[in-house]
This record gives structure tokens, sequence and C-alpha cells, in this order.
């Protein structure tokens, strides 16, 4: 009963329990799917550098990618010494 | 040279006996022949729903010991003559069969057969691979709940891991009320998680209750609406355009007094 005079009075904030499921289906779907094997995350690590590399020289050896999660969100951090920028050719 | 469907979802009590069972049926109405098999070693429940349990002499795994031949371990149905069922194994070695074998029996029935429907366990482990393992099309099967979508999208990876692409999806038990009410995930928002193609929606329906009662699939009662959506499936696996059901099924008095008032959003 509660429920529905919630439902009726507070139309635009309330959540219905259906976008509970969304959202906590979200969430699950993507902490599962993060479950990434080592090649993958190995492969990522190297188009990254390879991307990065015609940018600015970088030292690859201590190079560290991790997928960083907590209770709401996921974060893709990497930490990515450079020794130094390139000349770039039209700047 | 038969085409074999792997019905599947991960979580247990989904529907994947049921609409195995409502397939094959239908596709044998449609005048295919199809060969319905039981993947699910140890529990055996395939046959009880399409009513065959009295009939069953021998089954999969003696099959794929050689104990006999597959045509004795085929039950035909009684009401078509197309449609086939080679039940489960009641042992409880679960290295009775493996997938090498599951693959060259597959390989068999496919042979003389349109459609072969492999009715997958529940799980992910050892009964998942045998049955996946003959597949050539995957039908993941799920319910618009939170713990059903999850597993379905565990199911689809592992499916992609079996080079099985492109599965289907059929989003099975949909009550529109409460769709409608917003308390339940309605078929985009499922899509939108899971991002396969979709086959068909299945509304939920008391009638499946007393078809499996019966021993009769739901697909033989023309005023079942899940029968319904079971036969729109069935035409689609076979090519056919067909639209997607209407689950509205005319709205109450009170839906109507609410829309009126402007308290609903949908």
């Amino acid at each position: 009963m509660l429920e529905l005079l919630q439902r009726i009075f507070r139309r635009d904030s309330y959540k219905t329990s259906k976008d509970v499921a969304h959202e906590r289906l979200r969430l699950v779907l993507m902490h599962d799917r993060l479950d990434l094997s080592p090649k993958v995350l190995d492969e990522l690590r190297t188009d990254l550098m390879n991307v990065i590399k015609e940018y600015m020289v970088i030292d690859e050896k201590s190079m560290e990618i991790n997928l960083e999660k907590d209770q709401n969100c996921v974060a893709l951090v990497a930490n990515i010494p450079v020794i130094r920028m390139k000349r770039l050719p039209n700047s | 040279m038969g085409e074999v469907f792997v019905i599947t979802s991960g979580k247990g009590g989904v529907g994947k006996t049921t609409t195995t069972a409502n397939i094959g049926t239908a596709l044998a109405m449609l005048g295919y022949r199809v060969v319905l098999v039981d993947a699910d070693i140890g529990l055996r429940n395939l046959d009880v729903v399409m009513g065959l349990e009295n009939r069953i002499v021998y089954d999969l795994v003696d099959v794929a010991h050689g104990r006999c031949r597959l045509r004795q371990a085929l039950i035909r149905d009684r009401r078509f003559e197309t449609l086939y069922l080679l039940p489960a194994a009641q042992t409880k070695d679960k290295n009775a069969i493996n997938p090498e074998q599951m693959k060259a029996l597959c390989e068999e029935i496919k042979k003389e057969c349109d459609y072969l429907l492999v009715d997958c366990p529940a799980g992910i482990e050892q009964g998942f691979r045998n049955a996946v393992a003959g597949a050539d099309r995957a039908i993941v099967v799920t319910t618009p709940e939170v713990a059903a979508v999850r597993d379905a999208d565990r199911i689809i990876g592992l499916l992609e891991a079996s080079e099985i692409r492109n599965p289907l999806l059929i989003i099975n038990r949909i009550r529109p009320k409460m769709v409608r009410t917003g308390d339940m995930l309605d078929v985009d928002d499922v899509i939108e998680h899971l991002a396969i193609e979709l086959l068909g929606i299945v509304p939920d329906d008391e009638s499946i209750i007393v078809s499996t009662n019966k021993g009769e699939p739901a697909v033989l009662n023309p005023h079942s609406k899940a029968g319904e959506a079971y036969r729109n499936i069935s035409r689609r696996i076979t090519g056919e355009d067909v639209p997607l059901m209407n689950l509205e099924n005319g709205e109450g008095f009170m839906d109507r007094v609410r829309r009126l008032l402007g308290l609903r959003t949908s």
C-alpha cells in the first residue's frame, strides 16, 4: 500500500522494482564480464602501448594496467611512465 | 542434413525442457522430421513433458556405448510420426558420456532429420559441454529476472568459447501486467543486457502446468498463449518472418482508470 501511494505521489523520483533490477543487472554483468583472461589483458596492453608510442617514448617495462572495481563502478587504470615526448610533425 | 540446436540457459527452472518439447512438437506439426535429445544425464525429464515416459527401453548412453542401435532407442511420438525422442540415461555416473561421443551421435542423427534439438542440463559443467558438443546453433532461454539473465550472459560467453556463434534468445514467463506496472524487466531491458538476437517471447501461462501434467506440449492446445508463442518461434526457426506476439490481453478496468488519471507512465 505504501508503495502504491509512493508511486502515485512521487512518480518521478520513485524507482520501480524493474528499475532496481535493471541497475543491479548492469553492475553484475559488468563485474562478471570483467573476468578478462590474462591473454586478453596482454593484448590490450600491447595495443595501448602501440598507440601511445606514436606520441611519446614510454617506459614499457614499468607500465601497469589494471581493472579496478568497486561497488558502483569499474575503471581501467593505467600507470605509464613517460620518458620523453616525441616531436610531432605538425606541432 | 539437419541442423542441431542446443537449448540452454545456465540457470535451472527457466523452461529449457518445456521449450525443447514445444518447439520440437511445433516443428513436427509443420511436417519437419524432428529428433529431441535429452542430454540431462541422471535427471530424465523431457520424456515426461512429452508424455512418452512409458515407452523407454534404451537411452542415450546405451546408444553411445553401442549397447543398442540408434533406431532401437528412438521413441516415436504417438501424435506425430516425424517426431522422435532420445531419452536421457538415469545413471549416476557423470562421465557416462563424453563430448566426442555426443558429437558423433549428433552427426549420426542429423543425417536423417531436419531438426535435432538437444535439451541441455542446467549448469556449466560436463553436462553443458556434452550438450553443446554437436550443436550447430544455440537457443538461450531466460526469464526476466536478474539471476536468470546473469546466468544467460555467462552461457553466451561459454557458447562463444565453444565456437557456437550468434545464439538466439527466448525470453520466457513474461507477465505483461507486471511489466506494465514496472515490476518486471521488459523485453528491451533483457535484450539491452544480453545483446543477442531475439527469437521469441513467451508469456507466463498456467496452461503450461496443465499441459505438463498431461504430457501434452502446449503447442497442441490452440487456446494456450504460450503454445501460440512457441508455434511462432518454430516458424521463425524455419525461416518464416513472424511478428512478435502481442502480450497485452486488453487492459483491465483498473488499468484503464489509472491510465485515464495519468497514473501510469507506460
